[in-house]
């Protein structure tokens, strides 16, 4: 087996020098009964390019040949190829976590300049080395603001990620902790007269997602100081930090958290991800997940190091402030290298590219007569359309022109039926946007107009046909 | 370093030295040695009610975190804020500068349970054959 | 010698000795890495299209770089790293095995590296094929009658885990207050075990540095919900009595959790099923090959005897009667879920990779070749290092650094010896029953070149220690950097660049 470094000489010698007789006997603590003794039913072995013809087979079975407008907390965005050249390096993707700093400098060094980077989008003073995803990190969040206010009640809004909502009642379900949902306003933000009776001396935290699940920016100064004004924090929650390259970052936030998915990892199914954390310098010692720090070496030469690890799991066990162990630090690593080469002229310039588009999308099917662009609250690269017909048929219609069309909202908010989210991220052409506006006109009911206005308008709906 | 005569000692490697019913806390060189580079520690706030036998704080290494016990029962009236920005002060002079909290004894009796400076050297010596 | 004609000799290769500048000390305005393909569509004033009260001032700080720039700065850091690629790896309790490259490439096939979750399921039939099948070899390998994939690491798998002991016991009555834990464990294992309200007790490990069966006895009773072992344990050593142990916690109503972190041991030589385990938790990233990445992505699935399925997370990947793949969200009694969408889809890929190459033969090999070289590296250092427990070692070895601590040098420093010779270090100081461990699992990527010359460098370190400790007490010698101010960093915490 290709993999094994040792021939069937040199397993012998070395046999010879532990004592043991035979391989059996080196497995002899196991007890006999609990031996295998059938052949494991699995495929195999298979040489490098039946491997690829089988992944192959399976890729065949994908989306590749569609322009997918699906977003939702994972986002399709060009990928320059010297992430992966660089993330390749062995040195970089075969290491494991920089506990023994003199030899992992490379890692450590990147992991400061991804706490750097983050702080700088989100407005914070300080960010973790990454945790698992944007639904565990806002997790993290909330717990980290239950522990520094003692408190045991948060609010969170509708619009925030539903699944990142049910990650978070897996989490607190043992906890003795008090989830308080809040609306959204016609706008498709948080509904203030919702939100002021919500958040009392009991609260911890208000949770705000921005761009929020439907898509629109919430503004963060006006719930800051509700939250504050009660003693609780106020959490920020970012799914698509794209949004960061032209939206102010919400300054007046305790914590800034979510998903850096966006910055040069693949989208890849689902994961692995990319979660962030960041938060104001008073809350550090509360803050789950690595931390890297920089310090000095005998010689006076700069260094970095993991620090405050007595925060974390391998030393407080039971009282740490996560179990948390793993980072993502290759991800983390992709998206340190993704941000440097866009850097800030190309990170602008990329999001102005897909509010672009994503507001010439809106534009154009919003003129359609039957179809509502229904929030009126600004968006940025995501916004709710109602469809003109039920909306499964549309995705029909759409699949037929290689469109997956976007995610239907009655799966998660039964108040929405026959709503679609929709991404339009930089990657979509302008011509995939053409095609699935005449798909929406084409399947729009003719509008009931009388008279004279309708002849001009019968006219004019053929030559558009 | 011999111990301090003046002071009582615990099992959990803290001192004490009462005056007029106050008792000032801290930990012995023994615990700061074992902790190695001192870098934080959590204490608790003025007028906070501490157990005996109870943690009331924690002392934090890089690689180590120790709770802090305490030897009696009462109300903090003071706290080293000195230590907020200088833990080091821990392992440079641990039964002095580097005292922890001030506490009013609600029972001045808990501290006949408490070991002399003789009887805590000897624990140590104990402790270190194990 | 660093002057000529009087000016200063600037290294173009500075990094070798000195300081890489951070990408924010590099660059010039104006500069970027990418070029964006132009605006196919009306271009719109952020202001107009957001109100100005959103519009943010640039960010500042951030970098502006060439691609060329980005491109050294970063292959220069990584020539920093000492990774598995360069030489032996021998962490105990971490795995460092060989990470295919094919996996690599499989993982980033369009399609597969593009899909997005929340696509139609007929349109992705292939990443469903590759949880399912992953999936079904995981079960296979374990004996388990259920896999989910959903967990993102082990830390997270032994939360999944805890979480569903609950909800079985709650549902039989009364969900208990307790897990036990050896004294031995893995710091998440504890931590993990809080979240899902339960608290910790601590069971002794025997002499052996195994659980002491009458201590289990004596604290097994009707408020304990079930024990959380490794097993092999943290010292490489097997639990023989795992049988005994399991039939006790199941007699008293508790269930049997196992942390599969040491399953490199145990591949295709025994099950898990078999020692009467009803949940246990693999991690991708130690036994099946896919990458550490300098501290991440892992993957933590969960497997499960039958009569937990139910609780496993939510959506299931399951396989219609014709063929066809599919998301089951139907599962009321599920612990819910433990992430957004469906698990580490990439390190699946590259696990299922890694069991395809291998086939039943491979992975029975492998685990033998591992178990062989952490006892040739034991049966060749045991005359100089302390072994602090007289039991017959698996996959890793644990060594105390008791006989050099008398002269004063402990495991830390005997770790940082060890770079000078041309090796990553093992792991120090854990387990914690051990006092200054030497935890050594060099997996079955080593050969035995490489395993000679790494215990002939743990024989010179030892006779250093005899006849020249300060030599050892100061190491490393050969790196950039040396002993590094981790108190000063912990006390003065600086966790990001300022300009």
């Amino acid at each position: 087996m290709r993999y094994l470094p040792n021939s069937p000489a040199e397993r012998a010698a070395m046999l010879r020098a532990t004592g043991y007789q035979s391989i059996e006997e080196l497995f002899a603590q196991i007890p006999d009964e609990l031996k295998l003794r059938d052949r494991l039913n699995i495929p195999g072995p298979l040489s490098e390019p039946e491997i690829l013809e089988y992944f192959r087979q399976a890729a065949s079975q994908s989306t590749r040949e569609y322009t997918s407008l699906l977003g939702a907390g994972a986002y399709s965005h060009y990928r320059p190829v010297v992430v992966d050249a660089l993330i390749s390096r062995g040195e970089f993707f075969t290491a494991y976590t920089p506990y023994q700093a003199e030899i992992a400098q490379g890692t450590l060094q990147a992991m400061f300049e991804f706490q750097t980077l983050i702080t700088q989008l989100t407005g914070m003073d300080v960010a973790n080395a990454s945790l698992y995803d944007g639904s565990t990190a806002a997790t993290e969040a909330v717990l980290m603001a239950l522990r520094v206010t003692r408190r045991r009640q948060v609010v969170l809004p509708r619009t925030l990620h539903p699944e990142y909502r049910q990650v978070l009642e897996t989490y607190v379900r043992h906890q003795d902790v008090d989830l308080k949902e809040v609306g959204y306003s016609p706008a498709g933000q948080i509904d203030f007269g919702k939100l002021r009776p919500s958040v009392t001396a009991e609260t911890a935290a208000i949770v705000i997602q921005s761009p929020n699940f439907f898509g629109v920016l919430e503004k963060s100064a006006e719930v800051a100081e509700i939250a504050h004004r009660n003693g609780a924090l106020l959490i920020f929650i970012v799914t698509e930090p794209l949004s960061l390259g032209i939206v102010k970052p919400p300054v007046e936030a305790d914590i800034v958290a979510g998903e850096a998915q966006s910055f040069g990892v693949p989208v890849a199914f689902g994961g692995p991800y990319l979660g962030f954390l960041s938060a104001r310098e008073t809350f550090l010692r509360q803050m789950p997940g690595r931390l890297v720090g920089q310090t000095q070496d005998t010689e006076g030469r700069r260094g970095f190091v993991l620090t405050l690890a007595t925060r974390e799991q391998h030393i407080r066990r039971e009282k740490a402030t996560s179990n948390i162990c793993t980072n993502q630090s290759l991800c983390a690593l992709a998206a340190t290298i993704y941000l440097s080469l866009l850097g800030k002229r190309g990170l602008q310039a990329l999001a102005e590219q897909n509010l672009a588009k994503a507001h010439y999308a809106a534009q154009e099917l919003g003129r359609i007569s039957g179809v509502a662009v229904p929030l009126s609250g600004p968006f940025f690269n995501e916004f709710v359309v109602k469809t003109p017909v039920p909306a499964e048929d549309l995705l029909a219609e759409l699949r037929k022109e290689k469109i997956i069309g976007g995610l239907n909202l009655e799966k998660y908010y039964p108040e929405l039926k026959n709503h679609l989210l929709i991404c339009v991220t930089e990657t979509v052409s302008r011509a995939a946007i053409d095609r699935m506006v005449a798909v929406y006109r084409r399947m729009a009911p003719l509008p009931k107009v009388s008279g004279r206005a309708a002849e001009l308008d019968s006219a004019s709906i053929g030559r558009n046909r | 370093m011999p111990y301090p005569q003046e002071l009582l000692y615990t099992k959990e490697h803290e001192w004490i030295r009462v005056d007029e019913g106050i008792g000032t806390v801290g930990i012995t060189d023994y615990a700061q040695k074992e902790l190695g580079d001192i870098v934080y520690v959590e204490l608790p706030k003025t007028s906070d009610h501490v157990t005996a036998n109870e943690p009331f704080g924690t002392v934090e290494s890089v690689k180590a975190v120790s709770e802090i016990y305490s030897p009696v029962t009462g109300d903090v009236t003071a706290v080293n804020s000195k230590l907020q920005n200088n833990p080091e002060l821990l392992n440079a002079d641990p039964h002095g500068e580097a005292w922890l909290v001030r506490v009013r004894l609600s029972d001045p009796r808990e501290t006949e349970k408490l070991m002399t400076a003789e009887d805590y050297e000897a624990f140590i010596r104990e402790v270190k054959q194990r | 010698m660093n002057r000529i004609m009087g000016n200063p000799i600037r290294h173009a290769r500075a990094h070798v000795t000195r300081n890489e500048d951070l990408i924010f000390e590099r660059g010039s305005p104006g500069k970027s890495g990418v070029d964006l393909p132009p605006l196919d569509v009306p271009a719109i004033a952020s202001s107009s299209a957001l109100g100005t009260e959103f519009v943010r001032s640039e960010i500042e700080g951030f970098p502006e770089l060439s691609e060329l720039e980005v491109i050294r700065h970063f292959t220069r850091l990584s020539t920093w790293n000492f990774g598995l690629d360069t030489g032996l790896y021998p962490l105990g309790s971490c795995t460092m095995k060989y990470n295919p490259r094919i996996n690599e490439v499989v993982a980033r096939l369009e399609g597969l590296a593009t899909d997005h979750p929340y696509a139609p399921e007929s349109l992705v039939q292939g990443c469903l094929k590759i949880l399912a099948e992953t999936a079904r070899c995981l079960a296979e390998i374990t004996g388990m009658d259920a896999v989910s994939l959903q967990p993102a690491a082990g830390a997270q798998g032994e939360l999944t885990g805890t979480l569903m002991i609950r909800a079985c016991l709650a549902e039989r009555g009364d969900p208990r207050k307790y897990i036990l834990i050896p004294d031995s464990a893995h710091g998440t294992n504890p931590a993990s075990v809080t979240i899902s309200g339960y608290t910790v007790k601590n069971i002794k490990s025997n002499e052996r540095g195994c659980v002491d069966l009458s201590e289990l006895e004596r604290t097994m009773n009707n408020e304990v919900a079930g024990l959380m072992l490794t097993n092999p344990n943290t010292l490489g050593i097997f639990e023989t009595q795992i049988r005994e142990i399991s039939d006790l916690i199941h007699s008293k109503g508790g269930l049997l959790y196992m942390d599969g972190a040491n399953m490199n041991a145990l591949v295709g030589i025994a099950r898990p099923k078999e020692f009467g385990v009803d949940v246990m938790h693999l991690n991708l990233h130690k036994t099946f090959t896919t990458p550490h990445g300098g501290g991440g992505p892992g993957s933590g699935p969960v497997a499960v005897r039958a009569f937990l399925e139910p609780y496993l997370p939510s959506p299931a990947v399951e396989q219609r009667p014709d063929g066809t793949y599919h998301l089951n969200y139907d599962r009321p009694k599920s612990v819910g879920r433990v992430r957004a969408f469906y698990g580490n889809f990439g390190m699946a890929v590259r696990a299922l990779a890694y069991i395809l190459a291998n086939g039943p033969e491979g992975l029975r090999q492998t685990t033998e070749d591992a178990v062989l070289n952490s006892n040739y590296v034991k049966s060749r250092l045991k005359d100089v290092y302390d072994l602090p427990y007289d039991a017959p070692s698996m996959h890793e070895v644990v060594f105390s650094d008791r006989r050099q601590a008398a002269r004063g040098v402990r495991t830390g420093d005997i770790a940082k010896r060890l770079i000078d010779y041309g090796f990553h270090p093992y792991t120090t100081s854990f387990p914690l029953i051990v006092s200054g461990a030497l935890m050594i699992e060099p997996t079955e990527s080593a050969s035995k070149q490489e395993l000679d010359a790494f215990i002939e460098a743990l024989r010179s370190i030892a006779r250093e220690v005899e006849e020249q400790p300060e030599t050892v007490l100061k190491a490393p010698y050969t790196t950039r950097v040396s002993r590094l101010d981790e108190a000063a960093a912990a006390r003065k915490p600086v966790l990001r660049w300022k300009p």
